[in-house]
């Protein structure tokens, strides 16, 4: 039993073809890796099964990031004000109109997809780096919006305190509790854009990024696949942002920076672009990374006891600019990459080829 | 009226300081192809500079400029050799990345060296000018007249100068530049010395303004927009565009509602896009296959 197909064996029909999973081994591996993830809140800390619910509401915004970036090529810097807008869509109707999450999380995700699609037309004129200014532009207008013109209802600079998710009568305040709600739907959410990115339209996406001129030349409506991207892309943030309200508690303007934008971006980079697997890879390496300079930041400062402030509000920024550097500089092909390296050449052991 | 007036000299003034990061901006873009997202930060240091030489070794104020700018145009050059060089030929994305990571770096070297406190500079410039009663403050004149200064010397440099034909040539084309002789590497160096340069000065004029703190780089932000309305390529443009800007912003923030005041420049940035995306004074780029 070998964890991939070896030489000389061919699929035998369309459902073996288009398998995700295709050994048996695959299969044991997969049930047995969502044992240990859904056993986690047993045996791990409620410290670090928050950070697994944090990995898991980043994992679907980087996913959004990738189909729109790694996969259609459109840059965008502005992901956190998409899930800006979906987490105050969702903390709104349910704190203000005492609607439930479950129906608030699709209402967030579609407004999420709207305000993404206004954010993308400039692509039907500008590409590249254009672009990127454009979703910039929304990182400050959106952000801006909320808290001045619709101060009423979100409460403006100030916390939008969000009631928990209800499953039946029993309302989700644990940390543990979220982390059964989080994970099936960031799994789902992985698997929507595994396979989208398998099917005709994910195709048409990877022709746009490759060339787009040569796309249009061969049928592909450009622009119609580029707002799809943004919408695709959107509704992932929409998603994400409606858990982190439901998570957080309590949503602030100030959880949807520019900054953080920048992180998504980050752990698309780091992980690979163009690549499921490599969002997954990306967003466990720097927020486990984050934790740990965290943790790291917070002894040295017990050592260094006049250091403190300097230490934990450096530490962070220094760690995550060099590392992301460092990626672009050495590995602009990311952690993906090496994964693929690695398969390979265990496939191929003990042969060098 | 006099109170529109009032606004019109403001925004012309902050206009000014947001010209001369666009300039410096430019100057990258103009040889290089990189958006530099980081300048903010490199204003940052250059004021963190002045204001270590000048208040913490009590040096006299002309020297602690001079030793800043040149910590600028080292830094300028670090950064060069350390980060853009080895992406020089990979697409597009990593460029904006790696200077938006570079960004982030630069915050937490600052407040890892200097702490996350606001410092305040001697205002070493010399008085306000009153004009028809409309006020114009010192460091706000100060500022619109350097960067006009800066905007004329470094026209000047690019049409007449030796060097300057050779950043012209290079912003052309990289491989014809090459070709040609030039060494296009130690012009890429030249670009970013003059970025840390225009940036440092930019810093400690803002610093007159803010005080010595972090809230410096995010005027960076701002001036983005002022140099897509002028168009990337353009010298002249960065100067209109940040002028416009600045006026735009000031106008709409204090006769409509303040929020506006940050969210204005992106608005236009937006429409930039959307309706003229080279730009005022941008080269319009034919694709061919």
């Amino acid at each position: 039993m070998s964890i991939s197909r070896p030489c000389g064996t061919y699929d035998e029909s369309y459902a073996q073809d288009m398998a995700i999973f295709r050994t048996r081994l695959q299969w044991i591996m997969l049930i047995v890796g969502l044992l240990l993830l859904f056993t986690c809140p047993m045996w791990l800390g409620g410290q670090w099964v928050n950070l697994l619910n944090l990995i898991g509401i980043s994992l679907i915004a980087v996913l959004g990031l990738n189909i729109l970036t790694g996969y259609c090529g459109q840059i965008s810097l502005g992901q956190a004000a998409f899930m800006a807008v979906g987490a105050y869509t969702s903390g709104v109707l349910t704190a203000k109109f005492g609607w439930s999450f479950w129906a608030a999380l699709p209402c967030a995700a579609l407004m999420a997809g709207m305000v993404g699609l206004i954010f993308g037309l400039p692509s039907l004129r500008v590409k590249g780096f254009y672009l990127a200014m454009a979703t910039l532009a929304a990182q400050f207008i959106i952000p801006a919006i909320i808290i001045n013109p619709l101060e009423g209802l979100t409460g403006g600079v100030h916390s939008l305190i969000v009631p928990p998710p209800k499953i039946g009568d029993l309302a989700v305040t644990s940390v543990q509790g979220m982390f059964f709600i989080i994970m099936p739907i960031t799994i789902l959410m992985t698997f929507f854009a595994k396979n989208i990115v398998r099917t005709g339209v994910g195709r048409a996406f990877i022709a746009i990024r490759d060339n787009d001129l040569a796309a249009e030349v061969m049928g592909i409506n450009v622009f119609g696949y580029k707002l799809l991207a943004f919408f695709i892309c959107s509704v992932y943030a929409g998603v994400a942002g409606s858990l982190w309200a439901h998570w957080m508690r309590a949503i602030n303007p100030d959880h949807f920076t520019f900054m953080d934008s920048i992180w998504y971006a980050g752990m698309m980079i780091v992980g690979g672009m163009g690549s499921i697997a490599g969002a997954v890879f990306g967003t466990v390496f720097l927020r486990v990374l984050d934790e740990l300079t965290k943790l790291f930041g917070m002894n040295l400062s017990t050592i260094f006891v006049g250091w403190a402030s300097f230490i934990q509000g450096s530490l962070g920024p220094i760690v995550y600019g060099l590392i992301i550097m460092l990626f672009i500089i050495f590995e602009p092909r990311g952690l993906a990459h090496r994964w693929e390296i690695f398969k390979a050449s265990y496939r191929l052991r003990p042969f060098a080829y | 009226m006099q109170v529109v007036l009032q606004y019109i000299a403001n925004g012309l003034m902050i206009g000014g300081i947001y010209a001369l990061i666009a300039l410096g901006i430019v100057l990258v873009y103009k040889s290089t192809s990189v958006f530099n997202f980081a300048i903010g930060q490199m204003m940052m240091l250059g004021a963190f500079f002045l204001w270590t030489c000048a208040e913490v070794f009590g040096l006299p104020i002309w020297i602690s400029l001079i030793i800043a700018m040149a910590g600028g145009v080292i830094v300028g050059m670090l950064i060069e050799r350390l980060t853009l060089r080895p992406l020089i030929g990979q697409p597009l994305l990593s460029a904006v990345l790696a200077t938006l990571a570079l960004s982030y770096f630069l915050n937490g070297v600052t407040i890892g060296v200097w702490g996350a406190y606001q410092q305040r500079l001697p205002n070493f410039l010399p008085g306000a000018l009153t004009i028809g009663g409309v006020v114009f403050s010192n460091d706000l004149l100060w500022s619109f007249v350097i960067a006009m200064a800066l905007f004329v010397i470094l026209y000047i440099f690019y049409q007449r100068t030796k060097t300057g034909l050779l950043m012209r040539a290079t912003a052309e084309s990289h491989q014809v530049a090459q070709a040609r002789g030039i060494k296009v590497r130690t012009i890429f160096s030249w670009s970013w010395a003059l970025c840390g340069l225009v940036a440092t000065v930019g810093g400690m004029l803002l610093a007159l303004r803010l005080g010595v703190s972090q809230f410096i780089s995010l005027v960076g932000l701002q001036a983005f927009p002022a140099v897509l309305f002028g168009g990337l390529e353009s010298i002249p443009g960065a100067v209109v565009g940040g002028l416009t800007v600045g006026i735009l912003q000031t106008v709409t923030g204090g006769l409509i509602a303040p929020w506006l005041m940050e969210v204005t420049p992106y608005v236009i940035l937006l429409l930039v896009l959307i309706f003229r995306p080279e730009g005022l004074f941008g080269e319009k780029r034919i694709e061919r296959i």
